[in-house]
């Protein structure tokens, strides 16, 4: 298959993320979002690592996959401390440097 | 003049003993019990008091002084001043009387500030006072004496507010500080006069220059240049010692502890002046137009301080004013050229004034904290310790013959009459009219003496019962002070009796003491002498007789009925005749207004407003735009993120147009190249040449050169775009070609 093929999907994926992460209030959503993005990322690394015939993208995507787990880790206990102390998981309520 | 000076290690001892006491109260004085405070305090002021008398009769030898010289202060080219000390007959005198009245007070005091919690901080204060008065006095230029007047001025602005909790209290030292803050400016004026002509700041050099001619003929504004330095330096004087215009400050000054008012404003603080006028004496008698401004603001402030005496209700208010008339004979003294005589009623006027006032803390202790003299009387019974005291200090300050009131009093008077300091200037009255108006103030200061006496100790106690059922007499501790400052009060003028009685100016004991360095005793003619001792014992009895008859037992009739004949004046007299509001409406409006102006334009508008305002408002303005970004918003943020990402995608991955390109022009014929030699692209690029810009490209491919030929001239615009079949980007521009 073309390799095309592969990063338009990637493409696409990276959109949904980037729009989920933009546009949802929700966190736990915003972090699904984040990981829609990596993946998106992590198939266009694979995608050009075999089209061009070089495993530093096989490298990369392992890296990124390291990089999402810890992300997940850290970013769902900063949320858990969010609801704890506002009893909210919702971005626009967490707002306090605006005033 | 001194001719022998002994170099001493020890003298830096007496004022630093004191220092020292200060220091350890200050530091560890709140987790000392009341029995170290008591130890650590009257210690070390008692340890300066033995080294005092040591130093000033057993080392100090006669026609001669001591010197300790500490270290070098200040030197740049020929200025150089020295924290040096110097005891001679005058400022050891002064020693004595710092370092024992201050030892007798600092005991008293721990009778009566028994219930005071603030304990340790009073006396670390009174320790500090002392040592900066003995610096004053025995600093041996004026630079050191100037910073143990200002010490002194700290110490006295700090127990005068020592309950600072009752804002009168603070407001009063604030008063203090600030009326000697004017002082001191003409003191300061008076030293660069000084130092000016004299090249010099150390008394025994200024002492040899008033010799020389430039204080003898130098003249400033159309008087000699000694008027001014002399003036200036009692502007400072009037501050310290309360003399008009500025003795404002000293009767609020009695909202401090009553020890502090009998030490530091009774008998040392307040008397700075009067040492400095004596310690300046050659430079003073260079001008005797200054003589006679200090002799007769002297005279005045004496009489004037005396009739505001009469009508004063509170017993400190009383001795206040007191004060400050008996400042006013001193200054009278030295100012007709008696300096001796105003020194020795310095001294006396230190233990029989402390003795007052220490009786009126000790009354005040029994009246449960209450000086109000109206409801006083009757006291005699109840406190007979306090009372024996007081009518010895009271007929000495009356002058009553054979106490020491009466001989420093008498020797003023018969001074100012006899002097002939005022004869070569050509103003000889000066000297009768100061004697006479000390005479009508002695006259007073009988009067209001007896009137304070009269009505607390005879008479029926006019307090309610509460008051009256806590009446007692003081404890041990504060009686002894009281007793020695009794004993003092009633013998301390008999230091000048053998000279006087036998007619042996040599066996006068002071003067003999005194005169290396004072110069030698003005010389009054015995009749004169005589004749005013008689005229000053018939005004002190005719006083005291006066008095009894209107306050004896009580507010007699004749008091009465002279307060109902002219109750205007009573009234204006017990407001101090309004002095305070005087000053205040020419001196503290005007200055509170241009500060309040000042403090508008300068503070509020041009400061607050423009040149912290101004910027601040321009960044806030700035500002605006940065915030609609940052608005606190994580999503937003992203978003912008994104927006700038997929730019700088959209632009990075553009082929690139590197800067201009080369067009060769030759006739019809024009060469172009894209790239004009710049790197070549890693990817396959396309080149479009449309070289009319019509739309239709006359060259494409893959090579960066082209060549066409025009088909006639003119003016022609050539397009060149480049492609990247890869990523489908392209970018193009534009560039004029002539053709001729």
């Amino acid at each position: 298959m073309p390799t095309n093929y592969y990063l338009v999907l990637s493409f696409i994926l990276f959109l949904i993320g980037t729009g989920g992460v933009l546009l949802r209030r929700n966190t736990l959503i915003v972090l699904m979002g984040i990981e829609l993005q990596l993946n998106g990322g992590n198939l266009a690394m694979l995608a050009f690592a075999r089209a061009l015939g070089d495993e530093k993208g096989h490298v990369f995507a392992f890296l990124i996959i390291a990089l999402a787990a810890a992300e997940a880790a850290v970013g769902l206990a900063i949320l858990v401390g969010l609801f704890r102390g506002r009893q909210t998981v919702n971005l626009d309520e967490a707002t306090l440097m605006k005033r | 003049m001194t001719d022998v000076e002994t170099t001493t290690f020890a003298l830096r001892l007496i004022p630093l003993m004191p220092f020292l006491g200060a220091a350890v109260l200050m530091l560890f004085g709140r987790k000392m019990s009341r029995d170290w405070v008591n130890i650590v305090a009257a210690g070390a002021i008692g340890a300066a008091a033995i080294a005092a008398f040591d130093a000033y009769f057993h080392a100090l030898p006669q026609d001669g002084a001591l010197a300790d010289n500490v270290w070098t202060w200040m030197q740049t080219g020929d200025f150089k001043v020295d924290v040096a000390f110097r005891l001679d007959a005058l400022s050891g005198l002064l020693c004595l009387i710092i370092t024992f009245i201050g030892f007798l007070i600092h005991v008293y005091a721990q009778g009566y500030m028994e219930h005071e919690p603030d304990y340790a901080r009073f006396f670390a204060y009174l320790n500090l006072f002392c040592g900066a008065m003995l610096v004053l006095v025995l600093g041996d230029s004026l630079p050191v004496m100037f910073v143990g007047w200002e010490g002194v001025g700290l110490c006295s602005y700090l127990l005068i507010g020592f309950w600072y909790k009752e804002t009168p209290n603070a407001d009063a030292g604030k008063k203090a500080f600030i009326t000697n803050r004017i002082g001191d400016f003409g003191f300061l004026i008076g030293m660069f006069l000084v130092y000016q002509y004299s090249g010099t700041l150390r008394f025994t050099e200024i002492d040899a220059a008033t010799k020389g001619a430039a204080f003898l003929h130098a003249s400033w504004l159309g008087a000699p240049v000694a008027f001014w330095a002399c003036l200036f330096l009692f502007i400072g004087a009037t501050g310290k010692s309360a003399q008009i215009p500025l003795y404002v400050w000293l009767p609020d000054a009695m909202a401090g502890p009553t020890p502090v008012s009998a030490l530091i404003h009774a008998a040392t603080m307040v008397t700075a002046g009067v040492y400095m006028v004596a310690r300046m004496h050659l430079l003073y008698l260079l001008s005797p137009g200054a003589m006679a401004i200090v002799a007769l603001v002297g005279a005045a402030t004496a009489l004037f301080a005396a009739i505001i005496g009469f009508a004063q209700n509170d017993f400190k208010k009383v001795l206040a004013y007191s004060t400050v008339s008996q400042l006013g004979f001193m200054f009278a003294g030295v100012g007709t050229g008696n300096f001796d005589g105003g020194v020795f009623h310095l001294y006396t006027h230190a233990f029989f004034k402390a003795g007052l006032f220490l009786c009126a803390g000790s009354i005040m202790h029994a009246m449960s904290g209450s000086g109000d003299i109206t409801i006083m009387g009757g006291l005699r019974k109840k406190t007979p310790w306090t009372f024996a005291v007081f009518t010895v200090c009271w007929l000495a300050i009356c002058g009553v013959p054979g106490l020491s009131g009466f001989f420093s009093k008498d020797s003023i008077v018969a001074g100012a009459f006899g002097t002939p300091i005022f004869k070569e200037a050509g103003i000889a009255w000066v000297g009768p009219l100061v004697g006479t108006i000390l005479l009508i103030a002695a006259a007073g200061t009988a009067f209001y003496m007896s009137r304070l006496f009269f009505l607390v100790f005879t008479g029926e106690t006019r307090a309610n019962d509460e008051i009256k059922h806590h009446i007692h007499e003081s404890p041990a501790v504060m009686v002894g002070p009281l007793v020695v400052l009794a004993i003092g009060a009633a013998l301390g003028g008999l230091v000048i009796l053998p000279g006087a009685l036998f007619g042996h100016e040599e066996w006068n004991l002071l003067a003999h003491r005194l005169d290396p360095v004072l110069g030698h005793e003005l010389e009054v003619p015995h009749s004169i002498e005589e004749i005013f001792m008689v005229i000053s014992s018939l005004i002190a009895v005719g006083g005291i007789a006066a008095a009894a008859a209107f306050y004896f037992g009580g507010f007699r009739e004749p008091a009465k009925k002279f307060a109902a004949a002219v109750p205007g004046f009573v009234q204006l007299v017990r407001d101090k005749f309004r002095i305070d509001e005087l000053y205040a409406k020419l001196f503290i409006r005007p200055v509170k207004l241009i500060g309040d102006g000042i403090f508008y334009v300068v503070d509020r508008i041009l400061i607050d407003k423009i040149l912290v305002g101004g910027p601040a408002a321009l960044t806030g303005f700035l500002a605006r735009i940065p915030r609609w970004f940052q608005n606190g918003d994580g999503q937003g943020y992203m978003g912008w993120f994104a927006i700038g990402a997929a730019a700088l995608l959209f632009f990075a991955t553009r082929p690139a147009l590197s800067g201009e390109p080369r067009i060769n022009v030759s006739g019809l014929d024009v060469d172009v190249d894209a790239r004009h030699g710049g790197k070549a692209s890693q990817q396959p690029l396309e080149y479009e040449f449309d070289f009319d810009d019509d739309g239709k490209p006359e060259v494409t491919g893959t090579v960066s050169t082209a060549h066409h030929t025009y088909a006639r001239p003119g003016s022609y615009k050539l397009r060149i775009t480049v492609r990247n079949p890869a990523w489908g980007t392209s970018q193009s521009e534009t560039h004029r070609v002539e053709v001729q």
